[in-house]
């Protein structure tokens, strides 16, 4: 029994990295950066929701929408002011390390305004408890949620991208900027909406994150951001099924370790085990494998 | 060829040159009683950051790989040294002596792991090299935490679980006990140690920049296909520069476990890492004197803004950003050349 309940908890941690991680893979698919202040958003997305939800007691799900609201244009607002200028730069680490500029002024923008002290979420999912085999076997309301929307996300965000053209050009400009404008994209455009998706899905992410582990402190999102950079990498960056895959191995793995090796050992062994995937195939689980030519 | 040697020699006395002034400006200053015990406190930590980013910038700028876990090699450093220095402590009383031999081997330590690290890691490209340097470096922190060492009159107990489990007798002393790290260190570490930290490091760094090997791992970085095709062992010598750079962030790990009463593996997380790449960024990618120059002024800023209180990290990340954008935006770069062209000249050969 208790081998099914860790798988469950890993699923449910590995769904929250999943949704994490889908944001990294877009953005890093269409702009080629790694957005180290994707993990702040979540962060910051949890305590928009804190604020709704506590401080001015509005109604869950309306909170949680502020929060998606609130992200979205963050995310939107950091591109074009932060990285835009950037994407053009000589080299790569130019945006990278404004990336980083950018998780340290959320991080202390939100220490200054919520002060340092974490806050207890108080979960906004109200679903009982469901109880299986007389109560051997308890799985959360914030289980069931966190599960069922990474699949949602999952299925509408594949849909999206492959049946909608706003996907299309997406697609179009993560293959070839030049000749996705040439055929008259707005390229700028269509990086802003992938940034305002994935900080979208970040604030989601934040909300099921803090409300399975109430804690809220301005270093909250750092560690699930570099776990689910992990996961995309692990799955294949760029690749959409590859998040998926890789945050819910991630998880999964993560909680097994925990529960069966050691809770200390427990990163060691997930950041262990991205180590000998890579090495056997090097460019993830689900990622293409680019020939590089002369 | 003979004036491009000059100039490169020139450029390199340059650098020492610097190194040397800023040092007897700091002695002055310090003798006069200038200096607030805050700023004396951060000279050592200063020298730390310096020898960390110009090791760095071997790897990310002169072989161009982005590396994530150079906490990691200086973790080992710090560690393997201050280990050394608590089982001698006793027997050799000379400190600098001592903490000649604890920087010899905290750097023949980290090398020996970058060495390890390095052969797996380096047939990894791009964002994955980066992304596995950062996970060796988090399990490196990771284990660190688990060690227990300790010594009593039947000799060294050793545990990965806790200090009860070693079966130690009461009396006996701890030297490593888990995540509270290594204490009592005898603080050795001085800022004459950390300067001439830096003057090795420069040496060894600009040394193996200006040598066969150095331009063949700048080869390398430009072009590795082509590289490769005339004939260069592409593999021996990226291992070249990691291992280099991995061995003298050890020699950083030792000075900053010298100057502490703790030592605390936690310290040495993929956040000190990516502050030392903030360092090599800033300071200009390939360019080790401006390596040099970013970590001090990027680690005596947040000091230097203490007047601001809660505003300063606030103000630093803003620094940060305007900075970047500053130096490396495409249009930014083009307006400056047109309006300031006179007062910045980029194009300089050092600069990629």
């Amino acid at each position: 029994m208790s081998f099914l309940s860790y798988l469950i908890n890993g699923i449910s941690l590995g769904s929250v990295y999943a949704i994490i991680a889908l944001g990294y893979t877009m953005v890093y698919g269409i702009a080629r950066m790694l957005n180290f202040a994707h993990g702040d958003v979540i962060m910051v997305g949890g305590y928009a929701a804190f604020t709704c939800s506590m401080t001015l007691g509005i109604s869950p799900v309306l909170s949680i929408l502020a929060a998606v609201v609130v992200c979205t244009l963050l995310g939107v607002v950091i591109e074009t002011i932060a990285y835009r200028p950037l994407l053009e730069a000589a080299s790569p680490l130019a945006v990278l390390i404004t990336a980083i500029g950018v998780s340290y002024f959320l991080q202390n923008a939100v220490l200054l305004i919520f002060g340092s002290n974490p806050k207890s979420f108080q979960s906004l999912i109200s679903i009982p408890d469901l109880k299986l085999a007389d109560g051997a076997l308890n799985i959360s309301g914030e289980t069931i949620v966190t599960i069922i929307s990474c699949i949602v996300i999952m299925v509408v965000l594949t849909l999206f991208v492959n049946k909608t053209k706003m996907g299309q050009a997406m697609l179009a400009v993560s293959e070839d900027k030049g000749a996705a404008q040439l055929s008259g994209i707005n390229v700028n455009g269509t990086i802003a909406l992938t940034f305002a998706i994935g900080s979208g899905l970040a604030a989601i992410a934040g909300v099921l994150l803090c409300s399975s582990y109430p804690s809220l402190s301005p270093y909250t999102g750092a560690m699930p951001g570099i776990k689910a950079f992990v996961a995309a990498v692990f799955g294949g960056i760029g690749s959409i099924p590859g998040a998926f895959l890789g945050g819910i191995l991630l998880g999964v793995i993560e909680i097994m370790a925990k529960g069966y090796i050691s809770t200390q050992l427990s990163d060691a062994i997930v950041f262990g085990v991205l180590i000998i995937v890579l090495l056997v195939k090097p460019s993830g689980l689900l990622g293409k494998k680019i020939q590089e030519k002369v | 060829m003979t004036r491009m040697k000059n100039r490169k020699l020139r450029s390199n006395l340059i650098t020492y040159g610097i190194v040397i002034a800023a040092f007897i400006a700091v002695q002055a200053l310090q003798s006069a009683g200038r200096l607030s015990s805050l700023m004396a406190g951060l000279l050592v930590p200063l020298c730390v950051y310096v020898v960390l980013a110009v090791s760095l910038n071997l790897v990310v700028g002169i072989s161009g790989e982005l590396s994530l876990g150079h906490a990691g090699f200086m973790c080992v450093g710090a560690f393997t040294s201050a280990f050394f220095t608590n089982l001698v402590k006793d027997t050799i009383t000379i400190s600098g002596l001592r903490f000649f031999l604890a920087i010899l081997i905290g750097a023949a330590f980290a090398g020996i792991f970058g060495l390890l690290i390095g052969i797996p890691v380096l047939r990894l490209r791009g964002d994955y090299l980066a992304i596995v340097t950062l996970a060796f470096g988090e399990i490196i922190k990771n284990i660190m935490n688990l060690f227990y060492i300790g010594k009593d009159s039947a000799g060294y107990h050793m545990s990965l679980k806790d200090q009860f489990s070693m079966g130690m007798e009461p009396t006996g002393k701890m030297i490593i006990s888990g995540p509270m790290g290594i204490t009592g260190t005898p603080k050795d570490a001085s800022f004459l140690a950390g300067v001439i930290l830096i003057l090795v490091t420069l040496y060894i760094v600009l040394h193996l920049i200006d040598s066969r090997d150095g331009r063949a791992i700048m080869a390398i970085r430009d072009n590795r296909i082509a590289a490769e095709s005339v004939g260069l062992n592409v593999m021996k010598f990226k291992l070249m520069a990691f291992t280099v750079s991995a061995g003298l962030a050890g020699a950083a790990g030792a000075l900053y476990a010298h100057n502490l009463a703790t030592l605390q593996a936690k310290k040495f997380d993929y956040n000190t890492s990516i502050l030392t790449l903030v360092f090599v960024v800033l300071g200009g990618i390939g360019n080790i004197r401006g390596s040099v120059i970013a970590a001090v002024v990027l680690t005596a800023l947040p000091e230097m803004l203490r007047g601001l209180s809660n505003y300063r990290m606030l103000i630093y990340s803003i620094v940060l950003i305007v900075m970047m954008i500053f130096n490396w935006a495409p249009k930014v770069l083009e307006w400056r050349e047109r309006h300031l062209g006179r007062f910045f000249r980029r194009g300089r050969e050092e600069v990629m």
